[in-house]
């Protein structure tokens, strides 16, 4: 029952518009990147380099290429996917419940419980569809308009440098870890949107809580620092970067395949499945007890 | 033979508003059941809690002999219903709603046996339209056929004829009982309409404020008193010229533009269409009228 529920909310999302305008909206943001990097593409490489010149021997003319055109593309889409996901999810339910259908579904002989999944399944693919779709766009989009060449990523005061083979598993590994972390913001708006007669609360209340903790995180205060922002799931959301900083040898050459701190993705990966199946339980649990009024 | 449903000592409060208390009542095989109450009787509360929509405080639910939540699924396998307004996905069509709920119930029926489900309510024309631009009608038909889909051995109907216009109730009140004789099912239907139930139910239930109030054989909960009577004629100005001419003109006591209205005893009314017809009158239809506030007030004995 599971898979024909699964692809009864998979035939759902995908006959509804409001499916599409996130990949109408990723489309542009990535095009417009795209554009603005082949138009000024090297002013944009001097803003970065110009406070790090004194201490490194920058290549600025290796850097801008497609790898590095999509890291930039990540960087300013990534904070932003939370709002396009929860359009879909946080829907799920509540958009359900404003409709009138959820009493139909749920007189259905199907468990309360076997809806919650499909329907966090089907969002799940909807967000693997996205991703791969911003994959294709700012990854091999990219490298057709700007080639390959090195890939230069800056931390702070480190300036890492991966060689164009050693590049691919990481997009790989960084779009799987995106896709993880971003199935936290969908459980998250699943769960919230059980508690929910209306559509946009839930999206909204998403939307909020992320923004809330993302302020948080980035408020570099010893009160926040030591206590809420290691657990808080914003934090761990940006651990797809772990997999662009590489370890170098003495003599500063990069080792070729390596991760300087794979422990920190590891812990982040697994603070956020422990995160999605809180939310989730929460969703179970709840709509499990709800009484179906509307 | 057993009963279908079998309901006992069921309640249900919200916060401080008790919606039903105490409520016991069965239903048995291929019979039109009438749930009738007032808005707010708790009507809707009941089915809720017969298709484990809202969780009951106490009591206990059979239905196919089986307890409800325990055998929740087997019996939803064998339930359908409307409840309420027939809210569907607005962005699929009368077909792709169907086809959806059909699976839902673990079915997987062929265009053609769907298209036929479609036909039955009147919607097969309209199958690949969505369901956007359609009627409250044609909604409520379509939310019948979504019901039906898995050829249900009980149907659930709360409110059915809500909404609708004079032809709409007709078609639907058709349609519930060709359910019981043609296919043999057990059909609840739920209404605050005295008349509707009066018209179709073999047995039924009369709740106030979550209690019951009576239940048992239409037929013999409606008395033969003197009750209003609504009639319906081609030629509606000589029909009341007949009646006031002859030994029936006291009973006429009002004539509307769309209808006369009568007062008579109920088994009065075949004499009273005898003559009419024997005089020429064309008529169209005729049937008792009850007001279900008085009915509860006689009930009551206030």
């Amino acid at each position: 029952m599971f898979f024909q529920l699964l692809r009864i909310e998979l035939f759902k999302i995908f006959k509804r518009p409001r499916t599409f305008i996130a990949f109408g909206a990723v489309a542009v943001i990535v095009f417009l990147v795209q554009f603005a990097l082949k138009t000024n593409g090297a002013e944009f490489v001097e803003l970065f380099v110009s406070s790090q010149e004194d201490t490194f021997e920058i290549p600025k003319d290796k850097m801008l290429n497609g790898f590095f055109v999509c890291v930039t593309i990540l960087h300013t889409i990534l904070i932003h996917v939370p709002l396009l996901v929860a359009l879909i999810s946080g829907d799920m339910i509540s958009g359900e419940s404003a409709g009138g259908t959820l009493r139909i579904l749920c007189a259905k002989p199907v468990k309360r419980s076997t809806i919650i999944l499909s329907k966090f399944s089907a969002s799940v693919i909807y967000l693997a569809l996205l991703l791969i779709w911003m994959a294709l766009l700012s990854l091999v989009v990219s490298i057709l308009i700007f080639g390959t060449n090195d890939l230069f990523v800056f931390k702070a005061t480190s300036l890492y440098q991966m060689e164009a083979g050693d590049v691919w598993w990481r997009f790989f590994m960084g779009f799987v870890f995106a896709t993880l972390a971003l199935t936290v913001v969908i459980a998250l708006s699943l769960m919230l949107s059980t508690f929910s007669e209306n559509s946009i609360g839930p999206i909204v209340a998403t939307v909020c809580i992320v923004i809330v903790f993302t302020i948080v995180q980035q408020l570099e205060v010893p009160v926040f620092r030591e206590t809420v922002t290691p657990w808080l799931f914003t934090t761990h959301m940006l651990g797809w970067k772990g997999f662009f900083y590489i370890n170098a040898t003495a003599e500063g050459k990069s080792i070729w395949g390596s991760i300087e701190n794979p422990g920190s993705i590891v812990k982040s990966a697994v603070i956020l499945c422990g995160y999605i199946v809180l939310f989730l339980g929460l969703a179970i649990r709840h709509l499990n007890k709800k009484d179906i009024l509307s | 033979m057993p009963p279908i449903i079998k309901v006992t000592g069921l309640s249900k409060k919200f916060r401080d508003i008790i919606a039903v208390d105490d409520l016991s009542f069965s239903v048995p095989e291929n019979c039109i059941y009438g749930f009738l109450g007032q808005n707010g009787a708790g009507k809707s509360t009941t089915i809720r809690m017969l298709l484990t929509l809202v969780k009951p405080d106490s009591g206990e639910i059979e239905i196919f002999g089986k307890k409800l939540p325990e055998a929740r699924t087997e019996v939803l396998q064998q339930t359908g219903a409307l409840i309420e307004k027939p809210d569907l996905y607005k962005y699929l069509t009368a077909y792709e709603n169907l086809k959806l709920f059909a699976r839902l119930s673990g079915i997987k029926p062929g265009r053609r046996e769907l298209l036929a489900q479609l036909e039955h309510v009147g919607l097969a024309d309209r199958a690949n339209d969505p369901i956007n631009g359609f009627s409250q009608g044609m909604k409520q038909r379509l939310g019948i056929a979504v019901a039906l889909v898995n050829d249900p051995q009980l149907v659930i109907l709360d409110e059915p004829v809500n909404g609708l216009d004079p032809q709409g109730i007709a078609d639907i009140r058709n349609l519930v009982l060709r359910l019981k004789t043609e296919w043999k099912k057990t059909i609840v239907i739920s209404s605050h309409l005295l008349n509707e139930i009066e018209l179709i139910a073999d047995r039924m239930l009369i709740i106030n404020k979550g209690k019951k109030v009576v239940e048992g054989k239409v037929a013999e909960l409606l008395s033969p008193e003197t009750q209003q009577v609504e009639l319906i004629t081609t030629n509606l100005q000589k029909t009341a010229e007949l009646i006031r001419a002859g030994e029936w003109a006291p009973h006429l006591t009002e004539t509307q533009a769309d209808k006369l209205l009568l007062n008579m005893r109920r088994d009065s009314i075949p004499a009273f269409t005898t003559a009419m017809a024997e005089q020429g009158a064309e008529i169209i239809s005729i049937r008792p009228r009850h007001n279900l506030e008085d009915y509860f007030l006689k009930l009551t004995g206030h």
